[in-house]
């Protein structure tokens, strides 16, 4: 903390005439002088209390701002509280025109009101449990909304944005795919390795091969392409669509007569639900490749031996499962992150906050979906 | 062109007895290629309130910027307060820059704190008080800028364009400056907004004594709160005096800039009343 030097402190000495007492007032009574400030008006009040006419001498005062005008006249009402008479003297016109202007009165503090704990706990219970119950009616319309585009769109395909779909294909597809190979290569590698530790226990090594095969296709490579998409395409549609809103792009486009829906939203959906599958494919074929590599290399288990077990272990449909969840995971992050982004407010906060709540949701929902998938593949034992 | 320096320090001549509170000597400015500020002389003197005219690019902002210490100068001296501020010490130079204010174009509240907080903030960081004196005072310095007491908890965000500009010039205000620097205060506000804003600017200026360095757009501001306008073009100073003065210049952009279409109607209006009504504003010395 750096305050300036105070060369000349806040100070008041006293002198009692048969006139009656005065205080005279001296040095800066500027806010520099910090506590030194207010500790001098305080004594001014304790120097007066017991008189019952004083006069405040203000010749001496070199400097005077609002803070120090503001004490004084706090001081002076404090006075006039207890019955002294106060009359100023020797006030240059400059302070004067300040000690008007910061004339006491009350700031009474705007009452806040306090509740219980209990209450609060179970207001905010029932605000969240309203919040996330109109979040999914939103969401359900949202949905009916881009169905409805997208009929629309199917009777007038003139209108559908290629250009645009391309361009999102191309940002989510073809530049997710590096982190996507390089998070599923180590993924499988170390359901292999564990695997292979595991099971040697029981001679059964071999079976890493079916472990890694069904668990990959199955879940892990559609799930964990999900997750990646969620966290770096969700947020980045959230935050374009938040930054156009915030903008007032969004504005503009209605008022064009163009539904933000069919321009905007269409494209990165599709996009998505395009994109999601190719990039599973990508990452089921990384974890496989992972998985035989730390095999061979960790297990003895050679290459044609992992093709001809992994052959046994799966069957086309095992692949299918994987594939079949993916459009559905994309449009739930695609339609999260475009809800989340259109509802940003003006300010810069609003949109980290709903970014940050677009990838919290839609990873959630990932998760939630593909539990649904695995409840429903069982029933159908597929 | 004749030389831009005589204008600016002409003014200075013809009052020589005044306190200068920033002067700037042949300022040079650049980034990269480009120098937008080349050889710059203006001087501000202590109660006056200076405005600050010119185009678009033509350097307002860098030199607001460079006085402040927020653009690094490639040739020339600021002097503030007396004071080489490159040669202070770094906590010498903090003291100085608690003598000053600043409200920003778009006000630059804090926007996670409350406009009290907001207004708290300096005298918290920088002075030992107590919260209630704080409390106090930060009151006192929305009542002084025309904010209602119930603007106090509210955030940035909820408060209108015209309140945000008030907000930050109570928290420019807040450790009773002596310079304040106003960056356009009444852009973004309606011809009313404006006005009381140029009104509530004098008002201070006159009641707490203050040197206002403001840069400005807007002729109504100039012609109703300004004791010297300073105009850059070309970046330099090419004008520095009463607006009387300036408006007989020869200097191209300057009669574009008042006796151009807009800022003509303007002129002649209240050259016409000039004498029934138009004073320049009073100015405390």
């Amino acid at each position: 903390m750096t305050v300036a030097a105070i060369e000349r402190p806040p100070n008041l000495t006293r002198q009692s005439s048969p006139e009656g007492a005065r205080l005279s007032l001296s040095g800066d009574w500027t806010l520099v002088a910090s506590h030194r400030l207010e500790a001098a008006a305080a004594r001014i009040v304790e120097e007066a209390s017991r008189d019952r006419m004083i006069i405040f001498d203000l010749a001496q005062v070199s400097r005077l701002d609002t803070a120090g005008a503001w004490l004084i006249n706090r001081a002076r009402h404090e006075l006039a509280r207890r019955g002294v008479a106060v009359a100023l003297e020797h006030v240059r016109p400059e302070y004067s025109t300040l000690l008007e202007e910061a004339h006491y009165r009350a700031f009474e503090a705007p009452a806040r009101p306090r509740f219980k704990l209990v209450f609060v706990l179970l207001s905010d219970l029932g605000e969240s449990t309203v919040g996330a119950l109109r979040e999914f009616y939103r969401g359900v319309s949202f949905l009916g909304e881009f169905v409805a585009s997208m009929i629309y769109v199917a009777q007038h395909p003139k209108r559908f944005r290629f250009t645009a779909l391309v361009a999102q294909i191309e940002l989510i597809c073809f530049r997710s795919v590096p982190i996507i190979v390089l998070i599923n290569v180590l993924v499988g590698g170390i359901v292999a390795q564990q695997g292979i530790f595991q099971l040697l226990k029981f001679g059964a090594s071999s079976y890493t091969v079916s472990l890694i095969g069904i668990l990959v296709l199955r879940e892990l490579g559609v799930l964990l392409t999900s997750i990646m998409i969620a966290g770096r395409s969700g947020s980045a549609i959230t935050a374009c669509l938040g930054s156009m809103k915030m903008r007032e792009e969004v504005d503009a486009l209605l008022v064009m007569g163009l539904s933000p829906m069919e321009v905007l939203i269409a494209p990165r959906v599709l996009g998505l639900v395009i994109a999601l599958p190719i990039l599973t494919f990508v990452a089921d074929m990384a974890a496989l490749f992972g998985g035989m590599i730390v095999s061979w290399w960790y297990g003895g288990i050679s290459p044609v031996a992992f093709a001809s077990l992994l052959k046994e272990a799966i069957a086309l449909h095992t692949f299918l499962v994987g594939i079949i969840k993916a459009p559905f995971m994309a449009l739930v992050i695609g339609l999260i992150a475009s809800m989340d982004g259109l509802e940003t407010k003006g300010s810069a906060e609003s949109l980290g906050q709903q970014v940050t709540s677009s990838v919290v949701k839609s990873i959630f929902m990932v998760i939630v979906m593909d539990g649904l998938f695995a409840v429903f593949f069982a029933s159908i034992d597929y | 062109m004749s030389s831009p320096s005589t204008y600016a320090d002409g003014a200075a001549e013809r009052r020589p007895n005044r306190d200068v509170i920033i002067s700037v000597r042949d300022l040079v400015i650049g980034f990269g290629d480009v120098t937008i500020v080349k050889g710059l002389n203006l001087d501000v003197f202590r109660g006056e309130v200076l405005g600050v005219v010119g185009g678009s690019g033509q350097g307002k902002s860098v030199l607001t910027r460079a006085i402040l210490g927020l653009v690094p100068a490639r040739g020339g001296a600021i002097r503030i307060f007396g004071q080489d501020r490159d040669a202070l010490a770094p906590a010498e130079r903090r003291i100085l820059e608690q003598r000053w204010g600043v409200l920003f174009q778009n006000g630059a509240l804090f926007s996670g704190l409350t406009v009290k907080q907001n207004i708290q903030m300096p005298m918290r960081e920088t002075r030992e008080i107590s919260h209630h004196l704080m409390d106090e005072l930060a009151m006192l310095k929305l009542e002084l800028v025309g904010l209602p007491p119930d603007a106090a908890d509210k955030l940035p965000s909820e408060l209108s364009g015209g309140m945000v500009k008030r907000a930050a010039l109570a928290r420019a205000l807040a450790l009773d400056p002596e310079l304040v620097f106003l960056d356009e205060p009444t852009s973004g506000l309606d011809p009313i907004g404006a006005a009381e804003f140029d009104e509530l600017i004098g008002t201070l200026q006159q009641t707490l004594g203050l040197t206002v360095f403001m840069v400005t757009h807007d002729l109504d501001s100039l012609y109703s709160i300004c004791d010297r306008v300073a105009a850059l073009a070309e970046g330099r100073v090419i004008a520095a005096g009463p607006l009387e003065t300036l408006l007989e210049s020869d200097h191209p952009w300057l009669k574009a800039y008042f006796h151009g279409v807009r800022g003509g109607r303007l002129t002649a209006a209240r050259m016409e009343h000039k004498d029934e009504e138009w004073k320049p504003a009073p100015t405390t010395r």
